[in-house]
């Protein structure tokens, strides 16, 4: 049941990574995908970043009820959870039903159009044309747009942290600078990275493959965005068995 | 020229194309007809490309676009133009951009020289001017003629065009069809027209091919197709009251 689309997904992603047509259009098409994906989704990673890191610090100041455990305890979980976790997982689910949705529903479009059709009939690989600048975007913006997410997580948690007087400024600061391991950087951008393919492709495939009309491109946007989430969290899962 | 050797197409239980052979002429209008479902634009998806048939082969002055991979048949694409029903124009592209698409995609002219052919081809489909706008401000009929322009823009040998009329108005669907036919003969364009619009039938069909139930049932031309007594084909063409009548009177 699973290997007929799994196969069609393989087929189409080998398609997509054939030699380009011409690289200078490729590279026109790049950079507006990057300028959609990476800077079209700016404000709302922000958003989602700053509350983020203010929900994890309040919550992680209720837990700690030891006078035994030093506040600055609230930095370093921030800090580290922010990193492993919540900024590259949570960034990517807003960004598959943001920047997914919206791939599915484009290629979709084009297919029930017939302008996928006509991209075939002129000798342009359509899969390539369509699919590969979204995916080189979105794996060079989305891994970019984890690290302004980490840093705003942090940025939220020490303001909603010394606003509300669950640790101080001090505190928190030398929580987020102790112990760091640079290593659960690199583990977080692996995850972005991945990430950032998993919502272009998953995306691309259910766009691509998409017969019908309006109703059936609304049906592929919203099957892109389910199944690239439940993807995104299954491959978290096996990133941090395989790297940590 | 363009031959079409039993062309067989099944979708799951449908057998749609069941052995079609015909010949295509050069510098001609060539009409596919037939009633909705008898296989007209499938068979016109098998000649492209966008269906592979089951059986059969296709061949474009002597070379057989069935046998080829992707990469060589690029070369036969670059040589079709085509019009979708739906026209098919970018949404994303202006007018301009659109026509440039291919241009851009498969020569190296510098910028000035396509814009120069953009032109052209827009003359030429009487829309000079239009350059900027996009696909969701024109009319129907405009985006036909922006649909031919695309088409004729890489000067193609074969033109394919699918339902030309549909959703336009008699006087636009004429201007269409003259449209195509000047363009056939001005630059000596394999054409292949699906349609089952009758006006189109009378005045560009130069040669026809008449399917039903997936077989070529019929072929002649446009001063033919009134005098058989094919029966299949008789219901076809005089189904419409008015061509009754035009029958009766003559």
């Amino acid at each position: 049941m699973i290997f007929h689309p799994l196969g069609k997904y393989i087929l189409l992603l080998k398609a997509a990574f054939r030699r380009p047509e011409k690289w200078n259009i490729y590279r026109k098409e790049i950079f507006h995908e990057m300028n959609a994906i990476g800077v079209g989704s700016l404000g709302i990673v922000a958003i989602i970043s700053i509350f983020l890191g203010a929900v994890t610090t309040v919550q992680t100041a209720f837990q700690l009820v030891s006078d035994f455990i030093p506040k600055s305890v609230i930095g370093l979980i921030v800090r580290d959870s922010t990193i492993l976790e919540l900024s590259p997982t949570i960034s990517a689910i807003v960004l598959a039903g943001k920047v997914g949705s919206s791939v599915a529903s484009q290629i979709g479009t084009m297919r029930v159009t017939e302008q996928i059709d006509a991209l075939e009939i002129m000798g342009i690989n359509s899969p390539g044309y369509l699919i590969l600048p979204k995916i080189i975007a979105a794996v060079t913006t989305i891994p970019l747009l984890v690290i302004i997410s980490i840093g705003l997580s942090i940025f939220g948690g020490y303001l909603a942290g010394t606003a509300s007087g669950a640790v101080t400024a001090q505190d928190f600061i030398t929580g987020i600078t102790t112990d760091f391991i640079p290593f659960t950087f690199t583990v977080s951008m692996v995850k972005a990275v991945i990430f950032a393919f998993i919502i272009t492709t998953v995306s691309a495939y259910q766009g691509f493959y998409t017969s019908g009309g309006a109703l059936e491109v609304g049906q592929s946007s919203t099957k892109a965005v389910v199944i690239s989430c439940i993807a995104i969290l299954f491959s978290d899962y096996v990133i941090a068995q395989l790297l940590l | 020229m363009i031959e079409v050797k039993n062309i067989h197409k099944t979708f799951g239980e449908n057998h749609v194309l069941r052995g079609i052979s015909a010949d295509f002429k050069e510098g001609m209008c060539n009409l596919i007809i037939g009633g909705s479902g008898s296989g007209k634009t499938t068979l016109l998806k098998c000649m492209v490309g966008l269906h592979e048939p089951d059986e059969g082969s296709v061949i474009y002055d002597d070379r057989d676009f069935t046998r080829m991979n992707f990469e060589t048949r690029i070369e036969i694409r670059t040589e079709i133009g085509m019009l979708f029903q739906g026209s098919a124009l970018f949404d994303s592209m202006n007018v301009e951009e659109n026509i440039m698409f291919p241009l851009n995609m498969f020569t190296d002219k510098p910028r000035k020289e396509k814009l120069e052919r953009v032109n052209f081809c827009l003359e030429r489909v009487n829309l000079a001017g239009k350059n900027k706008l996009f696909p969701a401000e024109l009319s129907g009929g405009m985006k036909k003629r922006v649909g031919i322009a695309r088409a004729i823009a890489m000067n193609p040998k074969y033109l394919f065009v699918d339902e030309p009329n549909s959703g336009l108005d008699p006087k636009t669907s004429i201007v269409i069809d003259d449209l195509i036919q000047e363009l056939t003969e001005e630059y000596k364009t394999t054409t292949i027209v699906v349609t089952h619009d009758m006006n189109s039938v009378m005045g560009i069909g130069e040669n026809i091919i008449f399917l039903h139930e997936g077989q070529k049932w019929w072929e002649g031309s446009n001063k033919e197709i009134s005098n058989t007594d094919n029966q299949e084909l008789n219901d076809f063409v005089f189904a419409s009251k008015f061509m009754r009548a035009l029958q009766k009177n003559k």
